[in-house]
């Protein structure tokens, strides 16, 4: 809970990792290209006295994370998000059995969400049913863009995409997390474009689609896409940050992503450890939009609360102490005869 | 008479990158260039090592295009530093393979139609701000009002210069009677759908300025610069 101004919130925080990018778990030049630039997102975004040493950004483990987020960090509860990227890193980037082991001990401030790839085929599939049932799954995070032998990417409309995703269905799986953000190996078949969760939100509109980074570099085009599909939501990770070094420009996303979807489809997400939570809650509470964009309301604190926590916990059935809920208007007393 | 490093530097300022709509040279992507008689040799370098190779080809195979085409040059080599597909890229680049001779099967298109996607996008984004410019120059001028605005209505300055090349770009003329609020055809959208398209206008001139601004921020971080970007 983050207090201020005798406004009290709950955080969610619907986008962490527990990564492992130290050189032993590198498999390659790109593990250690694909770190780096994390680290670059990290050092260009974050003001100086979040910085952290290279060495503390490889790896952070499991009592560092709890510490950043629930000690430090304002966090109630905080959502795994994992990247498995098994072609850079040889234990893969997110680690599972760290990270679930940590969310099975404190159910109450953390939900392990696992990952799938089509390209596995049938014996995906079947994976995909043993992981539903061990981690008890509501949510995926799916990662497009990843490298898998010769293929550089794939796209939620593919034929086994929808297997995978009528499976999820079955099996309760309701939200699905798709990382659309900053580019990394998209050749012509663009694994970052954000049109194909065009498809999958019409043809699946009982689950969520969370799309991660908001679709940024294309904020257009998944404004455009949000707009048309009430089950599309916003997750703001990696565009939070810009609330420090660029302020104005993170006004022009939250007023974008507010008058396009609306105030119930936007998701607080640090990516701990690309950033840690505790900065980027204090400027959001304290942010507004500023008085000479006109173009734009100014941001409620009731808004403020949906995004912060209240719309993650909503997605995922997470309890939420009553002081914390936002008044609810009563319905008028009708008198009776 | 410009010296030949100037020559080649302004061929190097017709290249854009196709997603921020920007020179690669105000970007600061160009990060060495050499003249040595008819040798030109420059090397490229982008703010992460992932940004995506189709975006990396066509910079720096527009690159060699624009110094291939000068009447002076006979030796052109364009490098690109630091990327995950450098050499793959390289190699293409100094055998002229082409996008698809150089990443063979992942390469399933030519580039043609991504290059097109920006520069529609980039138009978009330059009608909204002369049109958002005129609205602010004139308080009694209302959205609704714009669906009737020519290039001949436009003021002579910048950011009408501006559209008129995106315009060219997508083929579409600047005879000053033709509308200026269209689609990529060229087709005027009906009065009541102006709001609208502008909103999406406006989305998309945010998208693009805002990728540019954090290219410059990571470049800047990469390479350990002064970041120039307001």
């Amino acid at each position: 809970m983050y207090s201020k101004d005798g406004e009290n919130y709950f955080i969610v925080d619907a986008h962490i990792a527990l990564w492992d990018a130290r050189p032993q778990n590198q498999r390659n030049i790109h593990g250690k290209q694909f770190i780096d630039c994390f680290y670059d997102y990290h050092r260009n975004l974050s003001p100086d006295s979040e910085v952290w040493p290279y060495e503390e950004y490889l790896h952070q483990g499991a009592d560092r994370l709890v510490h950043d987020l629930f000690e430090v960090g304002y966090v109630d509860h905080a959502i795994f998000q994992p990247a498995f990227l098994g072609e850079f890193y040889r234990n893969g980037f997110g680690q599972t059995e760290e990270a679930s082991a940590l969310a099975k001990a404190h159910p109450e401030k953390l939900t392990y969400n696992h990952f799938w790839d089509p390209r596995n085929g049938e014996e995906g599939l079947k994976q995909l049913r043993e992981d539903a049932a061990r981690f008890g799954l509501k949510g995926v995070k799916l990662y497009t863009a990843e490298w898998y032998g010769q293929s550089r990417g794939w796209k939620l409309d593919d034929p086994w995409s929808y297997r995978y995703l009528e499976a999820a269905q079955e099996l309760g799986i309701r939200n699905i997390h798709i990382h659309k953000g900053p580019t990394i190996r998209p050749l012509d078949r663009d694994a970052f474009d954000v049109a194909d969760v065009d498809k999958v939100a019409t043809d699946f509109p009982e689950m969520n689609f969370v799309i991660e980074h908001c679709g940024l570099p294309r904020l257009e085009d998944f404004c455009w896409i949000a707009t048309q599909e009430p089950n599309v939501h916003a997750g703001l990770a990696v565009a939070i940050p810009f609330i420090h070094t660029r302020p104005k420009y993170f006004a022009q996303i939250i007023g974008e992503l507010l008058y396009w979807l609306d105030e119930d489809r936007i998701q607080f997400s640090s990516d701990y450890a690309l950033w840690t939570p505790r900065w980027l809650i204090e400027k959001f509470v304290d942010f507004q939009i500023p008085e000479d964009m006109t173009e734009y309301a100014p941001l409620t604190t009731a808004q403020k609360k949906k995004i912060l926590g209240l719309n993650a916990a909503a997605m995922y059935d997470i309890p939420v102490p009553a002081e914390l809920q936002l008044p609810r208007a009563e319905p008028q007393a009708v008198a009776v005869a | 008479m410009p010296t030949p490093e100037q020559d080649a530097l302004r061929a190097l300022g017709t290249v854009v990158d196709p997603e921020l709509d920007e020179p690669i040279t105000d970007l600061g992507f160009v990060r060495s260039l050499d003249v040595d008689g008819d040798r030109v040799t420059v090397h490229l370098r982008l703010p992460t090592s992932f940004c995506s190779p189709n975006f990396a080809y066509l910079m720096a195979s527009d690159a060699k295009d624009a110094l291939v085409s000068l009447h002076w040059t006979r030796r052109v080599t364009v490098e690109l530093d630091d990327h995950h597909d450098s050499d793959l890229i390289n190699r293409g680049l100094a055998a002229d393979a082409g996008y698809r001779g150089t990443f063979t099967h992942e390469a399933e298109e030519s580039l043609d139609e991504l290059r097109e996607t920006f520069r529609r996008k980039a138009h978009t984004a330059a009608m909204e701000r002369v049109l958002t410019r005129l609205m602010r120059a004139d308080p009694h001028r209302t959205e609704a009002d714009l669906h009737r605005v020519t290039i001949g209505d436009l003021p002579a300055d910048d950011a009408t210069a501006a559209l008129l090349r995106r315009r060219a770009a997508i083929g579409l003329g600047h005879d000053p009677v033709l509308p200026v609020l269209v689609d990529s055809d060229g087709t005027p959208y009906r009065p009541d759908e102006v709001p609208l398209r502008l909103r999406m206008a406006r989305s998309t001139r945010i998208s693009l300025e805002g990728n540019a601004h954090f290219c410059r921020g990571l470049l800047a971080t990469r390479y350990d610069l002064e970041e120039t970007a307001s």
